[in-house]
């Protein structure tokens, strides 16, 4: 039987350092959620796996006042889930990370498992691309802020070297009449894995748009946001027409494929679909 | 017996099992353990069909902590031209399945099993079993499997003549068919697919056997029989049945797939070779790779109808995936697809598939649902083309007593037509829609079953009863024997337990399967507490010195019949029990037979769905399902079995299906991709319980668990053409079918 070996680090430090003595033989645990069913199925056996939990900046919420706040990657969707400040701001990034599995997975799952895990069809992902989070990750070399759309490379492959560790998001301060909403398309009403996911993140002055994100998830080898669809709508008072175009980008921006899920069709129809309604909901949180 | 004078039947009393298994005390078999213990592991085909040219096992042997390895050649050989029937099944088939021989005929076939120290030394001792194969080309669906150039499984099948995936037909005639539609004004022909599913036990197939140095064997299993698991044991080792005691587990779930073997000959042979007990467990992708679905299907139905609505032809052709081995249950869909109504002229036909498949296991009435499924879509076709409501367009042709069947019998009493009435006077048939909602309509049959029972009903020296019975209790038949038994003794039914007895302590019992239990079982107990009752009044009459005819059992005491019998004080059970040894010793009987008398069960059920048209997800907002039970013993448990079976048609008719990929693999062995339905899918499933009683059973049983799976394929149907005014005629109707279906519109 191959022995594994748990570490649980205090200090970032001191992670940094274990993990990149360990490079290639070691993996970093969070809620553990992805990990620990991927080493239970045979796909991975590494030799240590390094709990990061322990750490204070990985664990912690810190609100840096005006919706700006710094998250840690192993902060669980039932802890940020108590935290009502987060709620008002964020509320689009709070339901998309609520959403990935069960209320038990819940209370491990975490937003910087879900991106490093890098599964195009990760919840929270399009939500804080869609949001303009930043990833702050740290090596050996030092500390790197990526855009957090930067950080997938394909399924299952991050941008992040092989010694760098996510330690923690940074959200920008909220801009006044902005909210954000993410929607997933699913065969069953939970308990499933996105066929099609869209986060809106949008500023309303009055009833023009002034600024907006969209991000879409489960369409193509990564995550995509959708600056064209973006384009089109700033500046706008969002008629129908508008819409319907941004709705088209949202569907060229897809580059799926065919699978058990779902099929090239399906996908694109589904993301103009889902932005509209997402849309919809960003907007009416916006003017509240 | 005096429907309002019940005290027991008819009652929810509280299930025998139920503190058990919510305190965790309830044994499964995963459960179970022995000192000196070994786990086997199976080695699985990595493809869907080549020959095994040779199979070393000696790397695998030699690693420590290894004590044995198996394949085909440690079991008993059944030629392939010599069939070996047990039950449903042919132990030549049994055997391949459960090590292959001379093919491997899907991804996941067992090839090898090796018991070692660890779970994990057995697992690494497979990887280390050489098997030389030569690769042959494959078929996995029916249309690949049946075309002219397909590659065929097994050479001595053949089908006019020459070699053929076709393993055997099953048809049924009624009167002449060409003359019934040259008669027919309206006439519609449709063809359907259903896909692959499973039956989706919670439990996974798990065993612990035992083979000691005399052969004499002990296999704790989960099964729906244990004298099935016994006979198939000992086809497959040679150890003859009565040196095997096979102990049925508590069991979680089977709903047909649980009565054939997969793992336990295979324990056997691995105890038998090291000396050890073996215990064996399957993981949830093993179940789903390598147990039995139900079959896939494709099929054509067509009904011609008589302008004022009078069914007067009918034509269903069915091909039915069997899997790896012969044997879908063709019986089901080509038997029961037009048993709800009387047609003059009728011919209906199954083909029986091989492919590249694990092998088909029983699903709740198995076949049914994928005949009802296309004979219930295009009857709701001809209502609509008739301007007709599909209840009404259903009543006028409904089968009644006296019918005689397409499928041979003449029905006696019963309940088809009742169910249709309750649906037409249920509320919900009259709720109004909004838009992108509908409703939809199907009934559906099934043929219920006897066959051979057991029971035996001891009084207590304490003067309880305890009833003991051979069939595995999945749907309430322990709660449901307690009822009947209480209510026959006139006792309260607390002082009744009952229990499952293993193959040494109860007479062979067939399997729990076909909805046969509850009617088998009540048999052979209602005749042993007879018995019992008997005995009791010679007691009394011992007692008191008098006649037994001059004592009646009443409310359970035995008194005096009359004045003339004397006065005596009524003697209770307790009081008889406490004096048996002096009046003759324990009191007891037994009853076992052949039961014969199960009749047919119906239902109509009412389903309204919702269509999210942009996204193609349909989604269930009321469902009501109606259904003939007979006599509900236990109502709470005839509500669960209706609502179970509902809920699994839903999945069939939604999201389930199993999905290959390219290279003959199964791509969605689990609960993520494979989409069985999650609680916030459904709404509460509303049943009416109708009681026509089988005419031939003492409690008037039919026979529940079946039927409520055989509408909801096509009910869902009609009700999504009913939201969105577009037909499909390929299950599942998923969100990307459907959406891909409606822009097509």
């Amino acid at each position: 039987m191959t022995e594994t070996q748990y570490l649980s680090p205090k200090t970032i430090d001191e992670a940094v350092n274990l993990y990149s003595k360990n490079q290639g033989q070691s993996k970093i645990l969070a809620g553990g959620t992805d990990l620990l069913v991927q080493i239970r199925s045979g796909v991975l056996s590494p030799e240590t796996i390094i709990d990061i939990k322990n750490i204070k900046e990985i664990s912690e919420i810190k609100n840096n006042g005006e919706g700006s706040f710094t998250i840690g990657a192993a902060v669980s969707g039932a802890s940020l889930e108590e935290n009502e400040e987060f709620k008002d701001y964020w509320p689009g990034v709070l339901e998309a990370l609520r959403l990935i599995g069960s209320e038990q997975i819940q209370g491990r799952a975490s937003l910087g498992g879900n991106l490093c895990n890098a599964s195009p069809a990760g919840d929270s992902v399009p939500a804080l691309i869609a949001s303009g989070a930043t990833a702050n990750v740290q090596g050996p070399n030092g500390k790197r802020n990526l855009p957090v759309e930067e950080i997938h490379a394909g399924p299952g492959k991050t941008n992040l070297k092989n010694d760098e560790i996510l330690i923690n998001f940074d959200f920008p301060t909220k801009e006044q009449g902005s909210a954000d909403a993410y929607l997933r398309m699913i065969p069953r009403t939970e308990m499933d894995i996105a066929v099609v996911g869209c986060a809106v993140n949008i500023t309303m002055d009055e009833d023009t748009c002034i600024n907006a994100r969209v991000a879409l998830g489960a369409v193509a080898p990564t995550a995509v946001l959708v600056n064209e669809a973006a384009k089109l709508l700033i500046g706008t008072k969002l008629d129908n027409d508008v819409i319907e175009k941004a709705a088209k980008c949202c569907e060229d921006a897809c580059n799926p494929i065919n699978d058990k899920r779902g099929t090239i069709f399906y996908r694109k129809r589904v993301s103009g679909v889902l932005f509209k309604r997402a849309l919809k909901i960003a907007v009416e949180r916006a003017k509240r | 017996m005096n429907e309002m004078s019940n005290k027991w039947i008819g009652k929810n009393t509280i299930r025998p099992d139920g503190a058990e298994k919510v305190t965790g005390r309830a044994e499964y078999a995963a459960d179970t353990t022995m000192p000196g213990m070994l786990w086997g592991k199976i080695l699985r085909s990595p493809y869907p069909h080549a020959t095994i040219k040779s199979i070393d096992t000696k790397k695998a042997e030699s690693l420590p902590g290894v004590h044995a390895v198996a394949t085909h050649d440690d079991s008993v050989d059944f030629p392939l031209d010599t069939p070996v029937i047990l039950g449903i099944q042919d132990m030549r088939w049994m055997a391949r399945n459960v090590l292959a021989k001379e093919k491997v005929l899907f991804h996941g076939h067992p090839i090898a099993a090796v018991a070692a120290k660890t779970e994990e030394i057995a697992q690494k001792a497979c990887e280390l079993i050489e098997v030389d194969y030569e690769v042959h080309d494959w078929a996995i669906e029916i249309n690949d499997a049946i075309k002219d150039d397909a590659p065929i499984l097994h050479d001595f099948i053949k089908f006019d003549g020459k070699p053929s995936n076709i393993a055997g037909t099953l048809e049924h005639k009624k009167g002449d068919i060409d003359k019934g539609f040259e008669e027919a004004d309206v006439i519609i022909e449709k063809d359907f697919e259903t896909a692959a599913v499973h039956q989706g036990y919670l439990e996974n197939h798990a065993c612990l056997v035992s083979v000691a140095p005399d052969d004499k064997t002990v296999i704790w299993s989960s099964s729906q029989g244990q004298f099935m698991v016994r006979a198939m044991t000992s086809f497959i080792t040679g150890i003859p049945q009565s040196n095997i005691r096979a102990i049925p587990a508590e069991i979680g779930g089977g709903f047909g797939g649980k009565t054939i073997v997969y793992l336990e000959p295979v324990a056997a042979i691995l105890s038998k070779k090291s000396g050890r007990p073996v215990k064996m467990m399957m993981t949830r992708e093993e179940v789903m790779r390598a147990s039995g679905p139900t079959s896939a299907s494709k099929s054509t139905v067509k009904i011609g109808a008589t302008k004022d609505g009078k069914i007067i032809a009918a034509k269903g052709v069915f091909y039915l995936q069997a899997g790896a081995f012969p044997g879908s249950p063709i019986r089901g869909a080509a038997g029961c697809c037009l048993a709800p109504y009387d047609i003059p002229n009728a011919h209906t036909l199954g083909y029986d598939v091989v492919s590249n498949r694990s092998k088909v296991a029983a699903y709740r009435a198995p076949g049914a649902p994928i005949g009802a499924y296309a004979v219930e879509c295009v009857l709701d076709e001809i209502a609509e083309s008739l301007n007709i409501c599909p209840l009404e367009f259903r009543l006028k042709n409904a089968a009644k007593e006296g019918t005689k069947a397409v499928h041979g019998p003449t029905y006696p009493k019963m309940g088809y037509v009742e169910t249709l009435e309750a649906a037409l006077k249920n509320p919900h048939y009259k709720l109004p829609l909004k838009k992108c909602q509908g409703r939809g309509v199907a009934s559906g049959f099934w043929f219920n079953a006897g066959g051979e029972s057991c029971a035996q009903v001891n009084i207590t020296e304490d003067g309880n009863v305890a009833v003991t019975t051979g069939h595995p209790d999945i749907g309430g038949s322990r709660a449901s024997i307690a009822n009947i038994t209480a209510e026959l003794l006139g006792i309260d039914i607390n002082r009744v337990s009952v229990t499952i007895g293993d193959t040494a302590s109860i007479g062979f019992s067939n399997l729990t399967g076909g909805s046969r239990v509850l009617f088998a079982s009540a048999l052979v107990v209602t005749e042993s507490t007879k018995q019992v009752i008997d005995i009791l009044k010679d007691r009394a009459a011992k007692i008191w010195n008098i006649d037994k005819e001059a004592i009646d059992w009443e409310n359970g005491v035995a008194k005096p019949a009359g004045d003339n019998a004397g006065k005596f004080k009524p003697l209770t059970l307790a009081e008889i029990a406490d004096q048996a040894t002096p009046t003759g010793g324990p009191i007891g009987a037994g009853h076992q037979v052949n039961t014969v008398g199960a009749e047919g069960g119906f239902a109509t059920h009412i389903c309204d769905v919702e269509v999210d048209v942009e996204l193609g997800i349909a989604r269930i907002l009321k469902y009501t399902a109606i259904q003939d039970v007979g006599k509900a013993i236990h109502p709470a448990y005839v509500e669960g079995q209706l609502q179970g079976g509902v809920v699994q048609g839903i999945g069939w008719a939604l999201n389930e299906e199993y999905i290959y990929n390219d290279k003959g693999k199964l791509d969605n062995p689990g609960f993520l991709d494979y989409r069985i339905p999650v609680c916030s899918d459904l709404p509460m499933i509303d049943t009416v319980i109708v009681e026509v009683p089988n005419p031939k059973h003492p409690q008037g049983v039919r026979g529940v668990g079946e039927v409520p799976i055989v509408p909801p394929l096509a009910a869902i149907a009609n009700a999504i053409y009913n939201a969105v005014g577009k037909r499909f005629y390929s299950l599942p109707m998923s969100p990307p079918k459907v959406l891909e279906g409606l822009e097509q519109k």
